[in-house]
């Protein structure tokens, strides 16, 4: 009886003990996550972090399991996919999970960065979360860039001719460095087969990376919340922010509802619509590629288009290979753009809130515009579109600065 | 040693020349595995030129051929086709295919070809690289004699690829390095050496 007791008495301190001794294992839990403390008045907005997570991960998982049926060079490429889909068991069920799951991080990707333009989550002191989040975006794109090459379907060869020539553009090198690219004259086997170590290796690599370094460079400054008000400035005798809650147990719980309906919806497009009538699955992939006609709508998977419909406006090569780059960098530049005083747009005027709201109506008309076929009517729209879409980002230090904002609380205020 | 005994002189020079070397020890190692990336022997090999049989070739016909993998068209031109050329050369970024990387000297002319029947072009519009598509129809009323359409990004090409103006193309499409073996026989990829 003694000696149960005194087992019972110690019995995780004994082996967690011995494990903290040797590894920061219960103070690094605790830091973050049962003594991580968020707002209490996170919305719906706050769900897109965790459930680029959620999807990071199901592309992983799934991506190790394609790599074992898929044969990277060109001869095969093609087939190997279709042997996935025909004669692997479950072969199409992880492949569309995988296809699907792309087009879903990118949903997601966008709504989380849209979150922190309706909060101001990029302003001081978390810059450098934003700035480490758009590295993950653009390796998020080299990445669905490089997997999009691997099935070597029509639409995988040319587009990849059309973004690989992009760097074409650039004065002097631009041509040694398409070389490089390639490895190749031209988009051939040897390109293929070394998208296929990006894909799978390298990019990867630097994803998980990244998306680590965010995380400690949020749990450092704290999260935002909808209100933009630093919860630390109002702590308890305790220590701890009176406006927050522990993630763990109270945010990861509501996390695994939005995890849940996330997963409702993703499974619906998995088995219902993969193709998604042509946006998450292009039809001109189905055929395999052929060397010698382009297929005669090219365009690239939605997730590009806003920036591609940039791109197809400008009628100079070098011109429209820099404001394309520019239309993607800019973002990065928000934290010193935004001039504001407040964070949130529930304290903002409405200047800026017609801004943001016109901003993302650009946004969607330019990635309509970007998977139209090149008529003079849809690349004038485009003209007018990317003029907006620029003008929002250069002409922001401006009228953020004239904006008539409202009064910040001191603590966090609920709605509903 | 305490603070005084410290030459922080020679400690900076040593920090510095450390870094020094790191770096340039980091560059020449860089330099194996950049220069893999280039195009490797066997990718060079693969690049070697090909024959192009053009005897039944008829006026107004093309072949699409691959060279180093990229599509190259050879149009025979009909008498039409080379009458039209002349006519519309306000409307072109370079008529006189004054940029020099588009092609080897000897088509640096007026049909862009060694021989005028004969237009050997890349088929890769010199914007982002999509094959054009052929559009030969004449439409007087929308000023088109005929050449090359890009589907990707609406770049005109004329029937001897070169650019028209307005559009995102910047120059006209390349003229591979080629020759005559016979006349019935072109070699796309080589102009030197014995035929």
């Amino acid at each position: 009886m003694a000696r149960i007791e005194a087992e019972v008495g110690k019995p995780q301190g004994g082996f967690m003990k011995w494990i903290d001794d040797r590894f920061p294992f219960t103070s690094t839990m605790k830091y973050h996550a049962t003594e991580y403390y968020a707002s209490k008045n996170f919305n719906v907005w706050y769900v897109f972090g965790v459930l680029a997570f959620v999807v990071l991960f199901i592309q992983l998982f799934t991506g190790i399991f394609l790599t074992m049926n898929y044969k990277p060079s060109a001869a095969e490429a093609f087939a190997s996919v279709e042997y996935i889909m025909r004669d692997v068991e479950w072969g199409w069920l992880i492949r569309y999970m995988h296809s699907t799951g792309a087009s879903f991080f990118f949903i997601i990707v966008y709504l989380h960065m849209f979150r922190a333009m309706l909060y101001g989550s990029y302003k001081k002191p978390r810059e450098l979360i934003w700035i480490i989040g758009m590295l993950i975006f653009l390796v998020l794109m080299a990445e669905a860039f490089a997997g999009y090459l691997l099935p070597w379907g029509q639409m995988s060869y040319w587009g990849a001719q059309v973004i690989i020539s992009l760097f074409g553009a650039i004065p002097w090198v631009g041509d040694a460095l398409v070389e490089i690219i390639r490895g190749d004259y031209s988009i051939s086997d040897i390109t293929l087969n070394r998208f296929f170590a990006l894909h799978v290796i390298a990019l990867p690599l630097a994803l998980i990376g990244l998306v680590f370094v965010h995380i400690v460079a949020l749990h450092e400054v704290g999260s935002n919340n909808p209100d933009g008000i630093e919860i630390k400035n109002n702590k308890g005798p305790d220590g701890v922010p009176l406006d927050g809650v522990a993630f763990h147990p109270y945010h990861t719980s509501k996390d695994l509802v939005a995890i849940i309906i996330f997963l409702m919806i993703f499974c619906s497009v998995v088995f219902f619509a993969p193709d998604m009538g042509g946006y998450f699955l292009e039809h001109a992939n189905f055929e395999p590629a052929n060397l010698t006609a382009t297929p005669e709508h090219i365009a690239p998977v939605w997730y590009f288009t806003p920036f591609y419909a940039i791109l197809r406006a400008v009628p100079d090569k070098l011109w429209g290979f820099i404001l394309f780059g520019l239309s993607v960098l800019l973002p990065l530049f928000l934290p010193w753009l935004d001039r504001s005083r407040v964070k949130s747009i529930r304290y903002r005027g409405w200047i800026y809130k017609s801004a943001l709201s016109t901003f993302v109506v650009t946004f969607l008309v330019l990635g309509w515009l970007g998977t139209m076929p090149a008529e003079p009517v849809y690349v004038l729209i485009a003209r007018v579109f990317s003029v907006i879409y620029f003008a929002f980002f250069i002409l922001m230090p401006y009228y953020t600065t004239i904006d008539k904002t409202k009064p910040v609380p001191e603590r966090v205020v609920y709605h509903g | 040693m305490t603070e005084d005994d410290l030459d922080r002189n020679r400690r900076h020079f040593l920090t510095v020349a450390t870094a020094v070397t790191g770096v340039a020890g980091a560059g020449v190692a860089a330099i194996p595995f950049i220069s893999s990336l280039k195009p490797s022997a066997r990718a060079q090999a693969l690049g070697a030129p090909v024959e192009v049989p053009i005897g039944s070739l008829q006026p107004g016909e093309m072949l699409r051929v691959l060279w180093r993998g990229k599509l190259v068209f050879v149009l025979r031109r009909s008498k039409e086709m080379l009458a039209n050329l002349s006519d519309d050369a306000g409307l072109l970024r370079d008529p006189n295919s004054e940029e020099k990387d588009q092609q080897p000297d000897y088509a640096a002319n007026g049909t862009r070809s060694l021989r005028p029947e004969y237009l050997v072009v890349e088929g890769s519009c010199t914007h982002l690289g999509c094959a054009p598509l052929q559009d030969f129809d004449v439409r007087p009323a929308e000023g088109w004699g005929g050449g090359f359409f890009c589907p990707c990004h609406g770049s005109k090409f004329d029937l001897a690829g070169r650019v028209y103006k307005g559009v995102p193309a910047p120059t006209n499409l390349r003229v591979p390095p080629h020759r005559f073996v016979r006349d019935d026989l072109i070699l796309i990829g080589q102009d030197t050496g014995a035929a």
